[in-house]
Formats: C-alpha cells, sequence, structure tokens
C-alpha cells in the first residue's frame, strides 16, 4: 500500500471516530447551554447506548432496527430520571456540588453496568454487512457510512429542532438568557429536563452506532466524555456547527498520529488538543477568548 | 474565671494547629500500640498516605472552591520520579524526596496558571485531561516506566541507622508527616491566605474587588495540593517499593474526590474522616469486591442529595453553626 493510500485510509478512520466525538460533544454542549454545567456523565451515556442495545439485541433477540432505537430511548430515560432524581431536588446547590453530583452520576452509571453486565466487553453486528466498500485503493467498512450519516442526521434534525419547533425555539432562549426566558413564560425547569433527555438520546445513539466497530465495556465512558469534552471546549463550549468541525479535526489528528507516530500515545492527542485550547484560547476555534473568561460552569 | 471561660480556653488551645497536629499523631501512636496485625497497620499506613493527599484536596476544593480530577497523577508523578531517580540513576533518598515535590508542583504549575485564570471550573477538565495523559506516558514510556508492568527493586528509607524495613516503623514515619502535613494545612487556613480564600469561595467578584488576588491564590493553594499528592507518591514509592499504572488510574483520582465530598468539603477534618470511613470500609466489603464502585456511586449520590456538607458533625448538634473553622 503506497503512502497516498494510507492517508486515505487514515483519513476514514479519523472522520469515522472523529463523529463519534462530535456527537458527544454536541450531548455535552446541549446540557451546558440548558444549565451552564459540565455533565461529566456524558461519556457513560454512550455507554449506556452501547450497552443497552447488545443487551436487546444480543440477549433478548430483538432485531438491530428495534434494538438500537430502543437502547437510544432507554438512555434518553435515564438522562430523564438523572435530572429528576439528582439534580431538581436540589435547592440554591454550589457548582462544586452539582459536578461532584455529576461525577457520582457517571459512578453509578458505570457500577451499574458492571452489576448488570460484567467486566465483559460486548460488540453488536454491523448494520449492513461487512463487506468493504473500496474506495480509490482504501477500503471502508459499511457500518463507517453509518456513523457518519447518523452524525449528519442528527446534526440536521437539531438545527430543525432548535430553529423551527417550539420547544427547541425555548430551550435556546434558555441558553441566551435563563432569567429571561422565564420572564417570557417558558419553564425553564421542564427545558433542563428535556436537555437532560435529548442529550441523553444523542449519546444513547452515538453509542448504539459506534458498538459495531469498537467494543463497548462498562468502564468505556470516561475516556469517551473526556474527548468529547476536549472536542466541545475546542469547537467552543455550546456551539453546535463548532462541535462538528472540532469533532472531525480531532478524529483526523488522533487517526494520523496512531498511524504515523505510535498508536499508544493516540489517546493522548485529544487531550493534549484539549490542554493547548483551554491554555491560549479557552474559547475555541470560533469564539473570542474575552467571551470565554465570563464563562462559569 | 468561670466554667464557660475555662470551656472557651480548651477550645482555644485545641484549635492550635500545633496542638491539633500533635494530637493527630499522639492518637495514631495509640492506635498502632493497639493494632498488632500487621496486614492492618499496611492498610493504615495507605490511609496515612491518602489523607496527606485530601488534605491537600480539600484546601483546594473546600477552600479554593476548585476540583481537580487528576490527583491520582499528581501521587504517580512523585512515586514515579522518585522511584526512577533512585533506582535507575542512583540517586540518594534524601536528593530524590526534594526533586519528587519539586517536579509535581512544577507540572500542577503549568496547568493552574492558565486555567485557573478562566472562570469556572475549567481546573477539572484539564486535570482529567492531565490525568489520562500521565497514565498514557507512564504506559508507554517503557524505558524508564516499564511500561504496563511497572518496575521494582526502589530502595527503602533509612533515617541515620533506623531502616523503615517493616510496616510498625513506616507506620510511625507515614503519620509524623501526615502530623506535618496537617501542621502545613491548618496554618494556611488560619493564616491571611485561608482568610482570603473563604472569601473567594462565598462571594468571588467580593473578594476581587477588596484586593484579593484570586486566581493568583487559586493556583497556588492548587500548586500546594499537588505538592502534598507528590509527597504520598514518594512515601507510596518507597513503601511497596514497586510502581505500576494501574495505581495512579482516574479511577483513583475520582475516590480521592468521594473522599473529600463525603467527609464534607467545607472543613479539612472533614476530609480526614471520609478518607477513614472510605479506606476503611472496603475492608470490611470484602464479598461485594466487584461491586465496589456501585457502592461508591451510591454512597456518594446519596452524601451529595442528603447532606450536601459531608459527615463531618453529622452527630453534634449542640454544636452552633459557625463555631468551627
Amino acid at each position: 500500500m503506497n503512502l497516498g493510500v494510507q492517508l486515505l485510509q487514515y483519513t476514514l478512520s479519523g472522520i469515522t471516530i472523529g463523529s463519534i466525538y462530535a456527537m458527544v460533544a454536541i450531548g455535552f454542549n446541549i446540557i451546558y447551554n440548558a444549565t451552564g454545567i459540565i455533565n461529566l456523565a456524558q461519556g457513560d451515556f454512550v455507554m449506556l447506548g452501547g450497552m443497552l442495545a447488545v443487551y436487546l439485541h444480543n440477549t433478548l433477540g430483538l432485531p438491530l432496527v428495534l434494538a438500537g432505537p430502543a437502547a437510544a430511548l432507554i438512555t434518553a430515560i435515564i438522562g430523564l430520571l438523572f435530572e429528576r432524581f439528582a439534580f431538581h431536588p436540589l435547592k440554591n446547590p454550589s457548582v462544586i456540588t452539582l459536578i461532584i453530583i455529576t461525577i457520582a452520576a457517571s459512578i453509578l452509571f458505570k457500577g451499574g453496568a458492571m452489576f448488570i453486565w460484567g467486566k465483559d466487553a460486548y460488540i453488536l453486528p454491523s448494520f449492513s454487512g461487512d463487506k468493504p466498500i473500496h474506495f480509490f485503493g482504501a477500503t471502508i467498512l459499511p457500518q463507517t457510512l453509518w456513523i457518519l450519516g447518523t452524525l449528519i442526521f442528527v446534526f440536521a434534525a437539531l438545527m430543525v429542532f432548535f430553529r423551527f419547533t417550539i420547544v427547541g425555539k425555548a430551550m435556546k432562549a434558555c441558553a441566551y438568557n435563563r432569567q429571561a426566558a422565564r420572564i417570557v413564560g417558558i419553564n425553564v425547569n421542564r427545558m433542563v429536563l428535556f436537555s437532560f433527555g435529548l442529550s441523553a438520546f444523542i449519546g444513547g445513539i452515538a453509542g448504539v452506532v459506534v458498538t459495531p466497530i469498537a467494543l463497548v465495556s462498562y468502564d468505556r465512558g470516561a475516556l469517551l466524555g473526556l474527548k468529547g469534552f476536549g472536542t466541545a471546549i475546542f469547537g467552543g463550549l455550546g456551539n453546535m456547527g463548532g462541535a462538528v468541525v472540532a469533532g472531525l479535526i480531532i478524529g483526523l489528528l488522533e487517526a494520523y498520529a496512531a498511524g504515523l507516530i505510535s498508536s499508544g500515545y493516540k489517546d493522548a492527542v485529544a487531550l493534549i488538543i484539549l490542554l493547548i485550547v483551554l491554555f491560549f484560547k479557552p474559547g475555541g476555534i470560533f469564539g473570542r477568548k474575552e467571551e470565554q473568561l465570563l464563562k462559569a460552569f | 474565671m468561670g466554667y464557660t471561660d475555662k470551656l472557651g480556653n480548651v477550645r482555644d488551645t485545641l484549635r492550635k494547629p500545633a496542638v491539633q497536629s500533635g494530637l493527630t499523631f499522639a492518637v495514631a501512636l495509640i492506635v498502632v500500640a493497639l493494632v498488632r496485625n500487621p496486614y492492618y497497620v499496611g492498610i493504615l499506613v495507605f490511609l496515612g498516605i491518602n489523607v496527606i493527599i485530601t488534605i491537600g484536596l480539600s484546601l483546594l476544593m473546600g477552600y479554593a472552591g476548585q476540583i481537580s480530577l487528576g490527583q491520582a497523577a499528581f501521587y504517580g508523578i512523585g512515586a514515579y520520579t522518585t522511584g526512577i531517580l533512585t533506582t535507575r540513576f542512583g540517586f540518594p533518598i534524601y536528593l530524590s524526596l526534594p526533586i519528587a515535590i519539586l517536579f509535581t508542583v512544577t507540572i500542577a504549575f503549568l496547568v493552574g496558571v492558565p486555567t485557573l485564570r478562566l472562570k469556572g471550573h475549567y481546573l477539572a477538565m484539564a486535570t482529567l485531561g492531565l490525568g489520562e495523559i500521565v497514565h498514557i506516558v507512564f504506559n508507554e514510556l517503557s524505558s524508564l516506566t516499564g511500561g504496563p508492568s511497572g518496575f521494582g527493586s526502589i530502595p527503602l528509607i533509612r533515617i541515620f541507622s533506623v531502616k523503615l524495613d517493616n510496616d510498625t516503623r513506616y507506620y510511625i514515619f507515614v503519620w509524623a508527616i501526615v502530623a506535618l502535613v496537617l501542621f502545613i494545612a491548618l496554618n494556611i487556613i488560619h493564616s491571611r491566605i485561608g482568610r482570603a480564600l473563604k472569601a473567594i469561595h462565598k462571594e468571588e467578584r467580593t473578594a476581587a474587588t477588596l484586593g484579593v488576588h484570586t486566581a493568583r491564590l487559586k493556583q497556588m493553594i492548587f500548586a500546594i495540593s499537588a505538592g502534598f499528592a507528590g509527597l504520598a507518591g514518594f512515601l507510596y514509592a518507597h513503601y511497596v517499593t514497586f510502581l505500576s499504572p494501574g495505581t495512579f488510574s482516574l479511577h483513583f483520582s475520582i475516590l480521592l474526590v468521594t473522599m473529600v465530598a463525603v467527609g464534607g468539603i467545607e472543613h479539612i477534618w472533614g476530609a480526614v474522616i471520609g478518607t477513614v470511613v472510605l479506606t476503611i470500609l472496603p475492608e470490611y466489603l470484602r464479598f461485594f469486591k466487584d461491586f465496589d464502585i456501585l457502592i461508591y456511586g451510591i454512597i456518594l449520590m446519596a452524601i451529595m442529595l442528603l447532606r450536601p456538607e459531608g459527615l463531618y458533625g453529622i452527630k453534634i448538634p449542640i454544636q452552633r453553626k459557625g463555631v468551627h473553622g
């Protein structure tokens, strides 16, 4: 295989994994926009989506067409319950309490998954077979196209949701100014609840589509969540389009690093980018630094 | 002099950092005299090491209002630095100790200075990222670290002619350092810096207008907390004499935060209580071995929802609010 083909191959796998990071980052952004907090359990939603799909398909024997959406929906319900039982009851919590609660939730999800499914790693069958597609000498797994397609679909659906539906517009209003949104009669508490459901739903979808190419196990969420956060920061916290671009860039850099430098250090790429962005351009590639200095979470 | 005055005097004496840390060391000596089983003494050595880290973390969480999810990384940097210097480069321990602490503090400074200038809790994510990077480096830099399987034969500490080669001796050494760390931490809290930190925690903007350099103070406390973790790593390395990356994972960082939060982030003794509970408890939960994560999650969530101020002071309803600290 010559270098050009190799690079093409790395590019394809970078786009694939970058799409997953983008979806995790979008999940972070949704909750951040509605509440101003960073949900450290975001990566665990992805893990739950994958685990539930494996359970519904491999153990209960549901066909994939049903098991996938059902797994994402159950993850969304878990997100709603999480908000209702862990966030809603708090009266004037400090930010540090909120962060610790998302850490607690992350441990609970992880511990719960290990309690139910053990420490084994699981895999789902690909959605439409494993016959590779040849593309200028490189090969693409059909699942890659599913992942990319899912990202495009999720992003487009979100744009429509935020632009044209009343709930979406209300959520956007909360993101701009919660106080003002409340004054014009938007039920902010309900928007916060929705944001957890929606964010968990997207995390769950990402988990379902990625499990055929990457194994899922109870402890998969932490690193994925961290890389997703790096993506969200890189794209500008709260910026959906930024998340997609940043996800693809980080995915590509990671794939090139794995192919050309060393696969052992591949996981460090996204984290080093996270640190560099935090140090030098905390507003992300599309944000202004001054803006970010004012943001708290 | 009335009874209340005397009680007040006793209370004042008890609040002196030197008295508190001296009493802690005395209690530690009594405990080791009562506990004969070397296995339990070993656990209490680890308890002391953990307490050193959580005291630092408590300064950061309770007094600077910031979270670090990378304390295990600083612990690991301290341990690996002294381990590598003493085994591969033949450094004497009295030199590797200051280098290990200094190196840990330097890394903390590099991460803390830019992130603590930002408003919010970016330090949490930056330290989380740092923790993973350090873990990857421990695994990948095999020529120095031995990779995933680690490396051993780290020398034991010798103080003059006494070699710290049994659990009881090491226990006394570790708890003497715990007392010292406690003394430093309590002095920081009772100093101008401590009061400024409390002001930041309550009303950052007001504190800033009163001339408190909030970012610099936070950076300082973060560096100190990392230094404590590095010191704990040094103690770990020369006790276990073997290092591998698994000890210094994200899981341990989160456990440390859990200890502080469960004990109570508002007070340094809360961190000690939380560390005691969560270090001793697993010994009684042996049959839950595989479900320890779930149990920690339940404990942490329950504390945050039912008693966010933590276990500290839970059974002393007579004490008025605001008396301590």
